[in-house]
């Protein structure tokens, strides 16, 4: 299951045809560089997040792939034929795609029904209203066809956009941070059934989003996005216990970074020694070390060198903050059933196998 | 489409086109442009017309202005926040129903109202008819043809701009701050006018801005009452000396008046932008008054509606009611002559104004430049400019126009065509734009503002050609933005009186302008039914407002 990898490089693993692609892709704006070099193929069927910080540019790269935004440089293409490069330009509504925004941009003069019948055209009178009586039934709209855009829910008004956006039968659907204007609780709820809907239809889905949990619990595949280049692509497991990058470790979870060694093929750090493991770096030297908090394991040892100086109850877990002597301190998560005073002695061991490593940032290994 | 699809998605990702906006930049020049001309008069004055005016009229007309000003801003100001302030904070019986009442002396024009009250309450008036039977002495009576008595009718009709504006800030008000001054255990008088009061200090000096506009513009109100302001003194050498040079010399101090009330008002905001997000908290929560209190407001807020609206709408309606039998031969027919020519200038000026409204704003957001938000500034200016100004700054290009082509067409094939634009309603209309352009260009503006860049994308997405977007998505959208702005126009030019006096081609009667002549003349009853039909379609307006807002609600 691990992937094969190294530092700074990340081969995306081919899975079926690839359906939308980006191959090197750029795209300016006056005041800085929206997007650079991205090459990401997406394969059909799958539910495919583009996962980053504000300002990454995967809100363009979505408007890039819909036909909204024209690539300086670079070719997508959808189902093998191009739809943007040097020569050739499609237009949007000619890409076979549906968008539900951010915002959700409902008609707002039109009913519900009128909102997803709009997209029907050339569907004789019967059966755009079949069609659309199908969508309601399938985003669990029944009986609000009749009602207008300010008179629904916000849950209901995505679930209104998605019915629009899936009216005409799009091969991709492309989605621009539907959740993000929703209560937690719905949030949660509408992810699911979002993705229940996309995977019934057997729709290719492209979600943008700043949040990592949306990415991780919604998609086959992910892929993370920094300064407008794609800096690493996998499945969600893939993304979380081996990131390529600090930046992805970062930004995907809690995660420590500590000081190790590498000498002999085993890594030393302050809380504990283990072997190297194969697929990481080679050679010896001073290392980074990611450990996410789910990795470290401690039990209560009155000679042990670890203190607990922090502990914050989140309800299921327990969060605590492990100190080393006067060194790094790491953070560990243990379930609330088991309960752990601060101030207590510990000792810790880490769990080698998800543990990352990464030359440190000053000496390269 | 493609193309303005393309330019929304430049201004969402903060590159608007630096290219200059073509019409912004013209519709914003041809409405400055009266204002130039006017101003530029002041700037190059010719000595005569200052020393003769200064020895005449001059001195009196300023110090009345002044005053005019001053009185009715204390009066607005002192009606509209208090009736705002008691509508919001107490319940009282009949409250709902009041507070829309409250809003219908808007509905009568300053001139109406002022020869209506001059009608009632002067030597020959009922209420002294009636009182001399009781008191054979009445020079303890006030003159009502004074600046006192003006002052009190342009504060009666004008007062609903502050209330409105003051209530809305009231009621945006989160009620968290007024709770948080509550548990620090201030009463309600003190946080009303050390937190209530401050927050709706810009919505306040809006309001108060706004009505003695209106005060600065009137001169009909004024020449009844015998008080001469500056406005009335630009109308007045105009008409009485057919003097362009002295009148637009004139109308340049007055536009100084104007951009006086504008940038006071600025002063009065202040750098401060209130944005209170308080979102869930309710706002002030009125209280209830029991017994004699509650109906004490009752009656105070019933007297106000009484005098500023039901008073000259019984005269009105009573005198129409007695005149109507015994109408004069031909009557009805210069009656329906005058309806014509109201309703071809309101529906012309209604249409031109939304359109050149539409182009600006819809424009404006295409091109997205900072230098849009300028021009739009400037194109909607007109409406702090007294109708007198505007007139005498449409008249000096035109009629060089006129005289130009008149010249040169003699010169080339020997024939004078005459006034054409001078004598025509072209001037008029073009006046109206420039005075009312502000009130087209917001509403269409906000109702544009409902078409975000997405959704037009959303459109076009689902495969809407360009003309389907338009007609079935950009249409249904602004269409209602631009029948509301339309309306207000229309009212707005039926109520209009400076310009329309002053432009009009010769013998051109308008519903106002007879009004006027009439009441100059004293002929209370002949003035009765064109000014009954002004104030009943001026309730149009109002009705529209406050069914927009109790939706809104």
């Amino acid at each position: 299951m691990l992937l094969k990898r190294n530092a700074g490089d990340s081969s995306p693993v081919e899975k079926g045809p690839a359906y939308v692609q980006l191959e090197n892709v750029s795209k300016s704006f006056a005041t800085a560089k929206a997007v650079s070099q991205l090459t990401v193929c997406i394969t059909k069927g799958d539910f495919f997040s583009l996962l980053g910080p504000s300002g990454c540019g995967k809100t363009t790269t979505l408007r890039l792939i819909a036909g909204l935004d024209r690539p300086d440089e670079g070719r997508i293409s959808i189902s093998g034929e191009p739809v943007a490069a040097e020569n050739t330009w499609v237009q949007p509504e000619k890409r076979g795609i549906g968008i539900v925004f951010q915002d959700y941009a409902l008609f707002p003069h039109m009913t519900v029904a009128q909102n997803v019948a709009f997209g029907l055209k050339g569907y004789q009178r019967e059966k755009a209203k079949e069609r659309v009586a199908q969508l309601l039934e399938l985003t669990g709209l029944i009986g609000l066809g009749e009602r207008y855009t300010h008179e629904l829910s916000g849950g209901q008004r995505q679930r209104v956009a998605l019915a629009r956006s899936l009216a005409p039968s799009p091969q991709v659907v492309l989605l621009d941070e539907p959740f993000s204007n929703l209560d937690a609780d719905l949030r949660e709820e509408l992810r699911g059934e979002t993705k229940r809907i996309l995977k019934e239809q057997g729709t290719t889905a492209i979600l943008v989003t700043h949040d990592q949990e949306e990415a991780f619990s919604l998609s086959d595949k992910v892929g993370v996005l920094n300064k407008g280049s794609l800096e690493q692509e996998g499945t969600p497991a893939e993304i979380y216990h081996h990131p390529c990058s600090k930046f992805v470790a970062d930004f995907v979870g809690k995660a420590d970074f500590i000081i190790g060694e590498i000498k002999n093929n085993t890594v030393s750090s302050a809380f504990g020694t283990f072997p190297l493991p194969s697929d990481q770096l080679r050679g010896t030297g001073q290392v980074e070390l990611m450990v996410r908090p789910d990795d470290v394991l401690f039990n209560l040892d009155a000679t042990g060198e670890s203190t607990i100086t922090e502990a914050r109850f989140l309800g299921a877990s327990v969060l605590y903050r492990l100190q080393f002597g006067n060194g790094p301190s790491i953070h560990a998560i243990r379930p609330s059933t088991e309960i752990y005073p601060v101030g207590a002695r510990v000792r810790v061991k880490l769990d080698a196998r998800h543990i990352v490593i990464f030359p440190n940032s000053c000496t390269r290994a | 489409m493609k193309t303005i699809t393309a330019k929304r998605t430049l201004i969402k990702h903060g590159q608007g086109l630096r290219s200059l906006p073509v019409l912004p930049l013209f519709l914003a020049i041809l409405i400055v442009l009266p204002v130039l001309v006017v101003i530029s008069a002041l700037l190059t004055p010719t000595w005569e017309v200052w020393s003769h005016l200064a020895q005449t009229i001059l001195p009196e007309m300023i110090k009345n202005t002044l005053l005019l000003l001053a009185g009715v801003g204390a009066g607005t100001l002192f009606l509209g926040v208090g009736l705002a302030w008691l509508v919001t904070t107490y319940r009282f019986p009949g409250r709902k129903i009041l507070e829309l009442l409250l809003l219908l002396p808007m509905a009568v024009p300053t001139y109406v109202q002022g020869f209506v009250y001059m009608a009632t309450f002067d030597i020959a008036g009922p209420l002294q008819t009636f009182l001399r039977r009781y008191f054979t002495d009445l020079t303890w009576f006030p003159e009502i043809r004074s600046g006192g008595g003006a002052i009190l009718v342009m504060t009666l009709v004008l007062y609903p701009y502050v209330y409105l504006l003051a209530k809305a800030a009231f009621r945006e008000q989160s009620g968290s701050l007024i709770e948080a001054a509550r548990v620090m255990g201030y009463g309600s008088s003190h946080i009303f006018f050390r937190i209530v009061l401050p927050l709706a200090r810009p919505s306040i000096a809006a309001g108060v801005a706004l009505a003695i506009m209106e005060a600065l513009a009137d001169f009909a109100t004024v020449r009844f009452f015998n008080f001469p302001t500056l406005s009335d003194g630009v109308i007045r050498v105009w008409h009485g000396m057919m003097d362009l040079r002295a009148a637009s010399e004139l109308a340049g101090l007055l536009a100084f008046a104007a951009l006086a009330i504008v940038l006071l008002e600025h002063a009065l905001r202040g750098r401060t932008r209130y944005y209170q997000t308080g979102g869930k908290a309710p706002g002030i929560m009125p209280v209830a008054l029991q017994g004699w209190r509650g109906w004490l407001i009752t009656l105070s807020c019933l007297l106000v509606v009484a005098v500023a609206f039901l008073l000259p709408l019984t005269q009105l309606a009573a005198w129409t009611w007695n005149e109507l039998p015994r109408l004069p031969e031909g009557t009805m027919s210069v009656y329906a002559q005058l309806i014509r020519n109201t309703l071809i200038l309101s529906l012309s000026a209604a249409f031109f104004v939304t359109i050149c409204a539409l182009l600006l704003a819809s424009s404006i957001r295409l091109n997205g430049s900072s230098i849009g938000f300028l021009l739009a500034k400037l194109a909607t200016s007109g409406y702090a400019v007294p109708g007198a100004v505007i007139a005498v700054g449409v008249i000096v290009p035109l009629s060089a126009f006129d005289h130009a082509l008149n010249n040169l067409l003699e010169a080339w094939l020997g024939v004078t065509p005459g006034l054409l634009l001078t004598g025509s309603i072209i001037g008029l209309i073009y006046a109206y734009v420039v005075r009312f352009m502000a009130v087209s260009f917001n509403s269409v503006d906000s109702s544009l503002e409902k078409i975000t860049p997405n959704i037009t994308s959303a459109a076009q997405i689902l495969g809407a050609k360009p003309w389907r977007v338009a007609w079935k998505i950009h249409l249904p959208l602004v269409a209602p933005g631009m029948l509301a702005g339309a309306i207000l126009v229309f009212v707005d030019v039926m109520k209009e009186l400076p310009i329309t006096v002053m432009l009009r081609p010769f013998g051109y009667d308008t519903l106002a302008v007879w009004v006027w002549q009439m009441a100059a003349e004293s002929i209370w009853a002949g003035a009765s039914l064109p000014a009954l039909a002004i104030v009943l379609v001026g309730l149009l307006p109002i009705i529209f407002l406050t069914r927009v807002a109790s939706r809104n609600n």
